[in-house]
């Protein structure tokens, strides 16, 4: 048998059919390419977050400086979509966040992994437009 | 090279020679006599066997190729026949033998003295006496007021009873300090409840009705009421066999060697303290392990030579450095000239010897803070690096490099050229490489900051930088956080780092501040910095579910919260698991869903159960005295009562904890970082245990304490962890790690010597009273729960690539495909 994301009884009283609707449903969408995942003043500095765009998933990043970055939420080492959830940092200067399952370094400006040359996430390009963060993964 | 080696004695000079020995190719028997039943232990370390350490931990490893004849004296030697005739009567031929006798206490001729009662301290077997004794006692004496007495006074007042200390000379130890020095010595003794008599010597021992000690009598005529007496006045060679046999002896005892340790019959050596070597008995282990490595060497055919030692010492009793190194018998102080530093508040003495130039340094005493041996005893018979009075103040020397030849390691005799030459031709890269390849460091340890210093010196890298981003150590970070009252990572970063931080540092920086008292572990900046487990206040799991675990004090649980569990469980599809912690644990959870399950569980009060920090985990427990036919203390309620004070408690890793409710420890608590056994009397407790990877039994720390004393000592175990630990350094690595190991915790948290107790103390009370359960404030707070979803863009959407199957009746994780593998 096969249970595939199965749902939770809500004992909270929130409105789960506001929480249903994207964040795209609400803004009316981007311009051409281009998907609003959150307001900009929720992104909070290094701290990630998972966004679902064309039903891809992408974690997205604002770091202390302000630069913002999106990469493929996916950790390649365990398969998890988690990379959004991991310690955002430097190494050497160059923007990175550590993957949470086992630690692997990934460049926030190009994806590679620091620590295994020749992995490497996507990245896409993101930015603020307006009160929104936008994605765009093609 | 001779075929058949006979050794009387195995203490540490015999265990030496055998040892080199072997090391060094020996072919042909080696037969050694010990009189003792074990094989040769670390006299030294012989006190700590009263605080629990092992007769196994304290054994020295017998190499192979040894023939051990042990409970077995050596009685005669024949030296026409070349035999030893041994206690049980058989006789062992001998090319060479090698006598290792090592000395016994001197006991002094006064009446009374074998008294059922009177001891000596100086064998296992003597500590299991007094220990025995010291049940029905409540006072003792030490005859003898030098190094030894103080240690068996020390014992006996851990023992819980009230100690006096008789010394004939007119100050305590008085070979190793001069006047000044035993004068502050006293004070510090003394303000640790003992009572000093010096200038005393004893008239008689005298029993009670029962025949047993009852009480000392000076020859003044004071009595003191005490029922076990330790003799402790020195020591006499045990040169027997050699007077029995006609070998010469000195006047005051110990048998005659020349340089090469060799007796007046060339075929028989003696090394140790049964030796009258270069003019003296040597009472140190240093130059009875030198000895012992020279007589190899002659056995070997080379021509090693003892010329004498450095007697210089350097010891801490009762939680006092005291310190002698070079010469330092100046009573007239011709030709030399000294330097006096005194803080009687303080209760620090140091002095230092010059020549009369000012240039040369000659010796010195320290008394109370023993920093300057370790940097100036190297300088001894050298130019002075800084002037005498710079040199005494705390401190000033310790840039000084030193010279190459000077000696840092004098129980092993190891020069710093040799250590460095280590370290650069076997590429040592800490401490324990130094001891493997050098033995510095190995026997008093007195040495070992010393070895840290030279590894700096020689350019080795010895790891204290946490990461690229701080060039400190965690116990150092802890410090400028708390000493400069830092409360952002951000401030902390600018100030004292570079970058903007890791996986590395922003969890060490975190779990600081939570040890410290930030708030709420989600608050601002601090989220940032938190591991994804602390991020969410679950565990990720390997397919980006966490699990949850609410905290089930003491592991005791009422019906009703059971099924509360079971429901939320059989609710939200989640595979349940009893943990090794006596709690359960709930898997399978996705991110959105935790607010939702923890608002049930805490509805039904609940409270987070930390299993996702660097922090207290659980305090397990047995039923103990309330259900328990053999309990004899309440091992529930405490372990209850522990959970609850120190939750949410962040540390440098996780803690646990267990009690049990009698000696059976059905608990398992000497496996935990701090556990407690009851007794009839109160509660042993333990500290330093860990079961997982590498497994290590608990250390006692303290005996039969009341429940509150137990208390104040766990918070201050705690807290001391907490401040001064590496990062992610269990207790029991951190135990091993520390200069001085158990004996330095138990003189810092339970003797103050640090002067940081009230500290400890009131950072544990601000934790306490500071406590609020993670999981209700979360929920509280709408900010913290918006980020508790798979997706912000949609937040009621779950992780579509999470997929499970079942298996025995609960749900599994589907494993997901991976190109690359770790
Ligand atoms: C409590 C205590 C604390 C100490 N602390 C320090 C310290 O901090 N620093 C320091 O440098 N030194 C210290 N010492 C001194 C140190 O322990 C000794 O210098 C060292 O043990 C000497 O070693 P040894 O082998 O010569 O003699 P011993 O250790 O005395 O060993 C001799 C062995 O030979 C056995 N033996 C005797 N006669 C016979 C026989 N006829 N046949 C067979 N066996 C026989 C004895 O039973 C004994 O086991 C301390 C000693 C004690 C007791
Ligand atoms: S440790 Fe003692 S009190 Fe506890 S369950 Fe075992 S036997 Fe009973």
């Amino acid at each position: 048998m096969t249970i595939l994301g199965h749902t939770a009884l809500d004992h909270t009283g929130l409105d789960h059919a506001a929480l249903d609707r994207t964040y795209a449903d609400e803004t009316g969408g981007g311009g051409p390419g281009w998907t609003p995942v959150c307001p900009d003043a929720q992104l909070v500095p290094e701290l990630g977050a998972a966004a679902l765009v064309a039903g891809r998933q992408v974690a997205v990043f604002r770091t202390f400086d302000g630069g913002l970055y999106a990469l493929g939420n996916r950790d390649p080492f365990s398969g998890a979509q988690v990379l959004s959830r991991g310690i955002v940092g430097t190494r050497n200067g160059e923007p990175t966040v550590a993957s949470p399952m086992h630690k692997q370094v990934f460049s926030l400006v190009t994806g590679a992994c620091l620590d295994d040359p020749g992995i490497t996430v996507p990245t896409y390009r993101v930015r603020v437009a307006g009160a929104a963060i936008e994605v765009k993964v093609a | 090279m001779s075929s058949r080696i006979v050794v009387a004695g195995f203490g540490p000079a015999a265990h030496r020679l055998v040892e080199t020995l072997i090391a060094r190719g020996l072919r042909g028997d080696l037969v050694v006599f010990g009189e003792e039943p074990r094989p040769a232990y670390d006299r030294v370390a012989l006190t700590s066997y009263l605080s629990g350490r092992s007769v196994a931990e304290l054994t020295f490893p017998v190499p192979d190729g040894v023939t051990l004849r042990l409970g077995c004296g050596v009685v005669a030697v024949d030296r026409d026949r070349r035999v030893v005739v041994a206690a049980d009567g058989t006789r062992e031929p001998y090319d060479v033998l090698v006598l290792a006798t090592g000395s016994a206490p001197f006991v002094p001729p006064v009446p009374g003295r074998d008294l059922p009662g009177c001891f000596v301290y100086r064998t296992i077997e003597d500590l299991d006496a007094i220990r025995a004794a010291a049940g029905d006692a409540v006072a003792g004496v030490v005859v003898g007021g030098g190094l030894l007495g103080l240690e068996a006074a020390d014992a006996l007042r851990r023992l819980g009873l009230r100690t006096h200390v008789v010394e004939m000379g007119d100050r305590l130890m008085p070979r190793q300090v001069d006047e000044g020095g035993g004068a502050v010595l006293r004070r510090h003794v003394e303000s640790l409840g003992l009572t000093v008599h010096v200038g005393a010597g004893v008239a008689a021992v005298e029993a009670g009705e029962d025949g047993r000690v009852a009480r000392l009598v000076k020859p003044d005529g004071e009595a003191i009421e005490a029922q076990i007496v330790v003799f402790s006045a020195g020591i006499r060679p045990r040169d027997e066999l050699a007077r029995d046999c006609g070998l010469p002896v000195g006047e005051r005892g110990g048998i005659v060697v020349d340089e090469g340790m060799r007796t007046a019959d060339e075929r028989v050596y003696a090394i140790g303290e049964c030796a009258l070597a270069a003019g003296m008995v040597h009472g140190l282990v240093g130059p009875c392990f030198t000895q012992a490595e020279v007589a190899a060497d002659r056995i070997l055919g080379g021509s090693a030579a003892f010329r004498g030692a450095d007697l210089s010492t350097k010891l801490k009793l009762l939680g006092v450095e005291v310190a002698q190194f070079g010469e330092t018998r100046f009573e007239d102080a011709a030709g030399a000239l000294d330097v006096v530093y005194m803080d009687p508040v303080a209760g620090v003495y140091k002095r230092l010897f010059v020549s009369d130039d000012a240039k040369t340094l000659l010796g010195g005493v320290c008394v109370g803070d023993a920093g300057p041996y370790g940097t100036l005893r190297p300088f001894v018979g050298k130019t002075l690096p800084a002037s005498p009075s710079d040199l005494l103040f705390a401190g000033a020397g310790a840039q000084t490099e030193l010279p190459g030849d000077a000696q840092v390691c004098s129980c092993n005799n190891v020069t710093k050229d040799r250590i460095v030459a280590a370290i650069v031709e076997e590429g040592l890269t800490d401490v324990q490489g130094i001891k493997d390849c050098t033995r510095a460091g190995t026997t008093c340890g007195s040495c070992v900051p010393m070895l840290k210093r030279i590894l700096v010196e020689s350019g080795v890298d010895v790891g204290t930088a946490l990461c690229e981003h701080f060039a400190h150590s965690r116990a150092e970070l802890f410090d400028i956080v708390a000493v400069r009252g830092i409360t952002t990572f951000s401030r902390l970063i600018a100030e004292h780092g570079t970058g903007r931080g890791c996986d590395v540092c922003k969890p060490v920086v975190a779990s600081i501040l939570a040890s410290l008292g930030n708030g709420h572990i989600l608050d601002g900046e601090q989220a940032a910095l938190q591991d994804t487990n602390d991020k969410f206040l679950a565990n990720i799991q390997k397919n980006g579910t966490y699990s949850v675990v609410p905290r089930i004090p003491g592991g005791e649980i009422t019906p009703e919260k059971l099924i509360v569990i079971g429901e939320v469980a059989r609710e939200f599809g989640l595979y349940t698991k009893i943990t090794g912690g006596q709690r359960i644990d709930l898997l399978g959870a996705r991110v959105e869903q935790l607010p939702l399950i923890w608002k049930r569980l805490v509805d039904a009060g609940f409270e987070s159960g930390h299993a996702y920090g660097k922090a207290l985990r659980t305090v397990k427990s047995c039923v103990g005295a309330t259900w328990c036919r053999y309990g004899v203390q309440d091992s529930v309620g405490l372990a209850i009562a522990l959970e609850l004070r120190y939750r949410g408690l962040r540390a440098p890793h996780k803690i646990k904890a267990a009690v049990s409710g009698c000696a059976r420890e059905c608990a398992e608590a000497r496996s935990k970082d701090f556990g407690i056994i009851a007794t009839e009397q109160g509660w042993n407790l333990y500290v330093g245990g860990n079961g997982g990877f590498r497994p290590r039994h608990a250390d006692l720390l303290a005996a039969d304490l009341a429940t509150d004393e137990l208390v104040r000592t766990v918070d201050r175990f705690l807290m001391f962890y907490i401040r001064t630990a590496d990062r992610l350094q269990r207790t029991s690595a951190w135990l091993e790690a520390m200069d001085g190991g158990l004996d330095q915790l138990r003189a810092v948290i339970t003797e103050d010597s640090l002067g940081i107790c009230a500290d400890l103390d009131a950072q544990m009370e601000r934790h306490v009273a500071g406590y609020v359960d993670e999981w209700r404030a979360t929920l509280e707070d709408p900010d913290k729960l918006r980020r508790f979803v798979s997706f912000v863009n949609a937040p009621g959407t779950p992780d579509p690539s999470i997929e499970f199957r079942t298996e025995r009746g609960q749900i599994k994780p589907i494993p997901v495909t991976v190109e690359v593998t770790p």
